[in-house]
């Protein structure tokens, strides 16, 4: 008897100690080195043997939660033979997964610190490879009065002044770095006020957090489209030229982390940027609208 | 008379315990022996309340038991078990035997002048302050009878209480048996395997076999003229069991 | 490993510089554990005295629940948490979503089952008999039932000790009900995972050493009592 309950005991104890997992994006693993392809030299057409190879692509969660790599995807793999592994993160933390070796190719959006890493030689071969747009989003009732102003800085300043809930990233994602620049240009600092609520998640918990608090938030649109039936926010604006946000698309440097698969990095650059990569972005539509435009576009 | 029992039984799968008739009276030291599984430590609990017979009358003091609620806790605050397997409180000596003195509410000062005097009594004083999982087998023993007196009951049950223990042990228990009995004028019941400790200090002698009392008498007579034949091959060890 | 280092370093560079917004994330961690210990100590002790001195024949079926929600998944305990507090859940009235009281409400949710487990196991091993010592010597109900709890206090404090450390470390059902809001909902271990996948690795590991030293503090005390309780 006594047997018995040690064994329920120790039993219990593994579930309890099991049981509080991280709600953390699993870290990638380091990339191995690239089998030795005899038969292919840098540069050429990839042949074959490349079916049960794989790349790591570093991503953000906006990207990866839009389905748009979903859609991708597959279809560079049936081109190429190469499997894709999606690490979907926030900006900051793609940036440093790459910067570490961790990864062979990014697509991110932060387009100013993109190009001073590759200034520091950090990575190569950035290209402009789509853009998509940030909307403000609040409640169907809009207390602040945001649906009668056009742009970002004149609303955020309506929030700020009545005091209404703004809910914000403050994950140091693309997103939130794009939303500070914005506070700032609204000359408004809204950390630690009481109604600007930083809670260091993702976008989509932003918005239902913006949902059950009756709360305004600034959101990709990609995000919003595919959460609005799950939501009570409507749009309260959009089409300022300065919610256009840029996603760059590059490789780690392989002269930093020699074991990073440059070859076929660029091999997805390649085809991110060929004509077909960018109609196929271009094609893309969740609940019928499209949520990445092909390029640049902050011109 | 203290203890009378009619047409008690005790069944759980089978019946373990049928006692037609059984009269304990007061001041004496009775000694129930029999062999392992006769049904001794089932007596026990049921004089003690903590098992409810199936069937059958029980007096405990002229009162019909079990009663409900505050007289049954009244009745049952007349008598202590110290059980088969010596269990103290994690806490000191003096605590464990002042345990039955607080339960009943005594003050502080009664509880220490009683405690102290037991203590004293019974040899124990220089233990007082031990904790009592330091004490070795014969004193933890010693102790759980002193505490199952401290509060002075009419009857003391005892359960085999010097089973595990060497005989210098055994010695010193017996006397505190027979002190307690002489000088506190406490009736004492104690359930044994061993013959030889029963005749040396029980007055009465109850012997069971197989949930049934075969027959009880003086401990003089049950040893030197018992009346029925298993009784005889018991005593003088030859019942197999 | 560097990074690790660096970790360590970081520990001691945010301890010492008593960082106000620190202490007050750390100061809510430890506020929302210990109140939730503190409501989960009340209902599972008790609970698990009772259940634990009944025969366990008779306990069977409410031992495996118990047992089932010992093992439950924070994110599960948030998420049903969450619907209940949300705008549109039965309680959405009181406003609690995303508030410390919503925290240790979850906390309390997954700690109770715990403390009532292993205070149960605890119980039964010696429960039954303590209570019938007691009753020998005199005890009524209360002051029988009183007496075991006392007797079984270290088995009831490694139920205690065993549920804060689950409680001050779980992530996944305080992130979701309270959502992380800086200064306001934010603790260590949502602090750790915030910092984490911003790629702030030192501060992230620093934090995680904070916390398991304010963890191995906390059972410091609890374990320095349950000692006490042994030597008693």
């Amino acid at each position: 008897m006594k047997k018995c309950f040690a064994v329920i005991l120790c039993l219990m104890l593994l579930v309890v100690f099991t049981g509080c997992q991280p709600a953390v994006s699993s870290a990638p693993e380091p990339a191995p080195a690239p089998e030795p392809t005899p038969s292919t030299s840098p540069g050429e057409e990839p042949e074959q043997e490349l079916i049960d190879d794989f790349i790591t692509l570093a991503t953000t969660t906006s990207t990866y939660d839009s389905g748009l790599l979903d859609y991708l995807n597959p279809i560079f793999t049936e081109k190429t033979g190469l499997e894709v592994r999606v690490v979907s993160q926030g900006t900051g933390a793609a940036l440093e997964t790459g910067s570490r070796g961790d990864a062979d190719v990014l697509l991110v959006h932060d387009r100013t610190s993109e190009l001073r890493l590759v200034e520091e030689g950090a990575f190569v071969d950035r290209y402009d490879a789509m853009y998509n747009d940030f909307i403000i989003v609040g409640p169907a009732d809009d207390p602040a009065g945001v649906k009668n102003v056009a742009s970002v800085i004149d609303a955020y300043n309506l929030i700020a002044d009545g005091g209404f809930t703004f809910v914000s990233r403050g994950d140091d994602s693309g997103t939130h770095r794009m939303e500070e620049r914005l506070w700032d240009s609204a000359g408004i600092n809204p950390e630690g006020q009481a109604w600007y609520l930083s809670i260091g998640q993702g976008m989509g918990d932003t918005l239902n957090m913006a949902n059950e608090e009756l709360g305004y938030a600034m959101t990709d649109r990609g995000t919003y489209v595919a959460m609005k039936d799950n939501l009570d926010l409507v749009i309260v604006l959009e089409g300022d030229p300065v919610l256009f946000n840029q996603y760059g698309v590059m490789a780690v440097n392989p002269d930093e982390h020699p074991h990073v698969k440059y070859d076929y990095a660029k091999m997805y650059i390649d085809f991110i940027m060929s004509d077909e990569g960018q109609n196929l972005i271009n094609s893309y539509q969740v609940n019928r609208e499209t949520l990445f435009f092909p390029g640049y576009g902050l011109e | 008379m203290l203890i009378e029992l009619i047409g008690i039984n005790k069944k759980y799968d089978k019946e373990v315990l049928k006692v037609d008739k059984l009269v304990l009276k007061e001041g004496l030291v009775y000694g129930i022996i029999g062999p392992s599984g006769a049904g001794k430590s089932t007596l026990l609990r049921i004089i003690n309340l903590l098992t409810p017979p199936s069937s059958g009358t029980y007096y405990f003091m002229g009162r019909s038991l079990p009663a409900n609620g505050k007289e049954r806790l009244q009745l049952q605050r007349n008598m202590a078990l110290v059980f088969q397997n010596t269990l103290l409180f994690r806490d000191s000596v003096w605590n464990n035997v002042a345990y039955g003195l607080k339960a009943r509410g005594y003050g502080r000062i009664e509880i220490e002048q009683r405690v102290d005097a037991l203590l004293e009594q019974v040899g124990l004083k220089d233990l007082a302050a031990r904790r009592a999982d330091t004490l070795s087998g014969g004193e933890a023993q010693r102790i759980a009878i002193a505490r199952a007196v401290a509060f002075e009951p009419k009857l003391l049950l005892l359960d085999e209480p010097t089973a595990n223990l060497d005989p210098g042990n055994i010695e010193l228990i017996e006397k505190m048996i027979k002190t307690l009995n002489s000088t506190k004028s406490i009736t004492v019941v104690m359930v044994t395997h061993n013959v030889f400790q029963a005749r040396r200090i029980a007055h009465e002698v109850i012997f069971i076999h197989e949930g049934n009392i075969v027959e009880a008498g003086p401990a003089e007579q049950i040893f030197t003229d018992p009346k029925d034949p298993r009784t005889r091959d018991f005593v003088e060890g030859r019942m197999i069991y | 490993m560097l990074r690790l280092y660096e970790g360590i370093i970081e520990a001691f560079r945010l301890i010492l510089a008593f960082d106000p917004a620190l202490l007050e994330i750390v100061l809510l961690s430890l506020r929302v554990s210990v109140i939730a210990i503190f409501i989960s100590t009340l209902l599972g002790v008790p609970l698990g005295t009772l259940l634990g001195l009944k025969p366990e024949k008779r306990t069977r079926l409410i031992n495996k629940i118990i047992f089932t929600f010992m093992g439950m998944p924070p994110v599960v305990a948030g998420l049903i948490i969450y619907l209940i507090l949300s705008r549109q859940g039965p309680l959405g009235v009181l406003g609690l979503l995303y508030t410390p009281s919503a925290m240790i409400i979850a906390q309390v949710f997954l700690a109770t089952p715990i403390v009532t487990g292993l205070t149960m196991v605890g119980i039964r091993a010696k429960g039954s008999e303590i209570e019938e010592l007691a009753r020998s010597l005199g005890a009524g109900s209360a002051l029988a039932a009183w007496t075991v709890v006392k007797e079984s206090r270290i088995a009831i404090l490694g139920a205690i000790i065993t549920g804060f450390s689950r409680v001050v470390a779980e992530v996944g059902a305080v992130m979701i009900v309270g959502g992380n809001i800086a200064g306001r909902t934010r603790v260590m271990t949502t602090a750790i995972v915030l910092e984490t996948r911003k790629g702030n690795f030192e501060l992230a590991i620093g934090l995680g050493i904070i916390l398991l030293l304010v963890s191995f503090i906390i059972n410091s005390i609890l374990y320095n009592i349950q000692r006490g309780g042994k030597a008693n």
